[in-house]
């Protein structure tokens, strides 16, 4: 298993605020392999939106090297970005950013109609199995308003799944759920990385949510603070089990 | 980069939104419907005008006295007084190419017919007249040269005229009407020829010789007009020339002189009111591309307006890997489908206009296919000239900006 998802060397980003410049990343080192679930944390103004924002390719870094899976984005185009992000990568958003009134199954299928090699066929095929894989089966036909907020941030991952990518990239995915609902999350999250050997990448500022993964790089005033393994990694469903079930839905 | 992919995203896309899309086409609807309504309504009347004027044979020449042709109207034997009895004579003398010649007077006046009466029209011609205008009867005869050498008092009449000063049944051969106080014997009816191009009834008409209505109700030697039919129709133009000359001997006038007549062939009164519908038609269609420039500003705005609502959702498909130009086409091709779906219905509304307009106003319409095709056209071009600018700003977002806006 010595397959590097990503390679990121001494990475720097600055951004020129009028006559003020921001550095927001100082220096980041460090590399994912494949399989690896880990959380990358930090308070408000870390630099760890920013450090996402580059692993998902949407920023390029001012200065250093970001390889992902052997590829070093900094040289690559507008275009040729987007087309890795299709094909490498899966996003997770904290406001789920499902399309409203369009049906799950029209959602998951969302990144595959933007990748021309797929036929209409496939992409209905892998959708569902996407959809299969997040335990939603059977809801395929429903819209945004009608899943509740774990329902649409499941649908969300499926969506990030159906293109297979190298790694999924997830941003606060359980910032606007419960408790419950958040351990629900982190659970399908931890068997996608255990049974199917998804590299995972969870930006997070919440410690329980971290103590669920891998490995966790600290962040602090745009350098790495820390870069520890998760000794007492702790499994999301025995969580959930012990939760006192207090109001059923 | 798949088309089919692409024209999915953007149908989808106007999907979730049926009601705003609608009323974003609302003006090319309407647009596109107001320019085929006027189009078909000034062909319609075009058409119409011609048929009109063809049907009384396309080598019918009229000869006014000294006036310049305005849209039909006539004027007063009373007014203008050029054309006289030694004019018919020369013509009929000299002419070659004239196969029939008949001056013309009218007057209004009331029949009286017992106890039903009627206010209509009386036209004094020589019997040829019938000829020249291909009108026929539908009973009686038609009265002689020696009718008019003795300025009989005998009449056709229209079927008009019949229906209001007669009961309905009775046939008014052989019967005494009044005409101004004077006695006629009616003795023939003319065939039905419904209205003319100017929605005048030619049916509401009485025919009498004309020596008989210049003689004893108008007091006058002159004539209104002078009806000619040229040989056939590709000697027209040497009739019209041979007229002038042997009018302008008639009327000694000098070398220098104008003519204090004027002649006109059917094929230049159908292109002057040909011109005329047509400039009408024109006007029309430039007031109606009006609404169609200002639908497509709608479009304009309405996209603007929606690629600033979708600037998250455009964020999000960037994240997934829509490039620049997927976005930029996603929206472009909303703007054309928009504007051709407009243009779709519009043109369905514009066919229904006209035939209602056809239906309840009695205006004849005639739906022009190059005004569809073009329409369309312009459509399709409205769509991806106002649709443009917003697509492209659409395609400049910056992803992490795109989905971070509230």
């Amino acid at each position: 298993m010595g397959n590097k998802i990503l390679e990121v060397r001494n990475i720097k980003r600055e951004f020129k605020m009028g006559t003020e410049t921001v550095r927001a990343l100082k220096g980041v080192n460090f590399e994912v392999n494949a399989g690896e679930f880990l959380t990358i944390m930090g308070s408000s103004g870390s630099g760890k939106t920013t450090l996402l924002n580059i692993l998902g390719c949407l920023d390029k870094p001012t200065e250093g090297e970001y390889l992902l899976d052997g590829t070093n984005i900094g040289s690559q185009s507008r275009n040729a970005l987007a087309r890795l992000r299709n094909h490498k990568i899966g996003f997770v958003f904290q406001a789920y950013n499902l399309l409203a009134r369009t049906s799950a199954l029209e959602n998951v299928e969302l990144p595959l109609l933007y990748n021309a090699e797929i036929s209409a066929k496939e992409r209905r095929e892998k959708a569902v199995h996407a959809l299969e894989s997040v335990k939603l089966a059977d809801r395929l036909d429903h819209t945004p308003n009608q899943l509740s907020g774990g329902q649409q941030q499941r649908v969300a991952i499926a969506r990030a799944l159906v293109n297979e990518p190298v790694m999924i990239l997830a941003d606060e995915a359980t910032g606007n759920l419960d408790s419950r609902t958040s351990y629900e999350i982190m659970a399908l999250m931890q068997e996608l990385n255990q049974t199917q050997g998804k590299t995972i990448v969870f930006v997070t500022h919440e410690p329980d949510i971290a103590a669920f993964s891998n490995r966790t790089i600290m962040l602090r005033d745009g350098k790495v603070l820390r870069d520890t393994v998760n000794e007492g990694r702790k499994s999301a469903k025995d969580v959930l089990a012990s939760i006192p079930a207090a109001d059923d839905y | 980069m798949n088309v089919f992919n692409l024209l999915r995203i953007a149908w989808r896309a106007l999907q979730r939104n049926r009601l705003r899309a609608f009323l974003t086409m609302l003006g090319i609807i309407i647009g596109v419907a107001a320019v085929i309504a006027m189009v078909a309504i000034g062909q319609g009347s075009k058409k119409s005008i011609q048929d009109q004027l063809s049907s009384m044979g396309s080598n019918m020449i009229t000869i006014r006295p000294n006036s310049n042709v305005t849209a039909g109207a006539r004027l007063d034997a009373t007014t203008v007084q050029t054309l006289t009895l030694d004019d018919v004579k020369a013509l009929q003398k000299q002419s070659q190419y004239s196969s029939a010649i008949s001056p013309a007077v009218s007057t209004r006046g009331q029949v009286i017919n017992g106890a039903l009466n009627w206010p209509t029209s009386m036209q004094g011609v020589s019997p040829q007249f019938l000829d020249i205008r291909k009108w026929e009867l539908q009973e009686g005869v038609i009265f002689s040269e020696s009718d008019v050498a003795t300025a009989a008092k005998v009449c056709l009449l229209g079927t008009t005229v019949v229906a209001n000063a007669f009961t309905p049944g009775e046939n008014p051969v052989g019967k005494i009407i009044r005409f101004n106080k004077i006695p006629f014997t009616v003795i023939g009816v003319l065939k039905s020829k419904g209205e003319n191009a100017f929605g005048q009834d030619q049916d509401d008409i009485i025919i009498a010789p004309y020596t008989t209505v210049q003689k004893r109700i108008l007091a006058t030697t002159y004539f209104q007009n002078i009806y000619v039919s040229a040989t056939n129709a590709n000697t027209t133009q040497l009739a019209t020339a041979e007229i002038s000359t042997i009018l302008r001997t008639s009327h000694r006038l000098k070398p220098t002189d104008e003519d204090d007549f004027a002649v006109r062939t059917q094929e230049e009164l159908i292109n002057t009111f040909s011109s005329t519908s047509q400039l009408l038609t024109v006007l029309l269609t430039a007031i109606a591309s009006i609404s169609l420039i200002v639908g497509g500003i709608g479009i304009m705005n309405i996209m603007y307006v929606s690629v600033t609502e979708r600037t998250r959702e455009i964020g999000l498909r960037m994240s997934i890997g829509a490039r620049g130009i997927d976005i930029l086409l996603q929206f472009l091709i909303e703007a054309i489908l928009i504007s051709i779906t407009g243009g779709l219905i519009g043109v369905a509304l514009g066919i229904t206009a006209s035939k209602l307009v056809t239906t309840f106003l009695s205006w004849p319409t005639l739906v022009s296919q190059s005004s569809i095709v073009l329409s369309f056209f312009v459509c399709a071009l409205t769509g991806v000239f106002f649709g443009y600018y917003p697509a492209q700003k659409a395609s400049r977002l910056d992803p992490i900006e795109a989905l971070r806006y509230e």
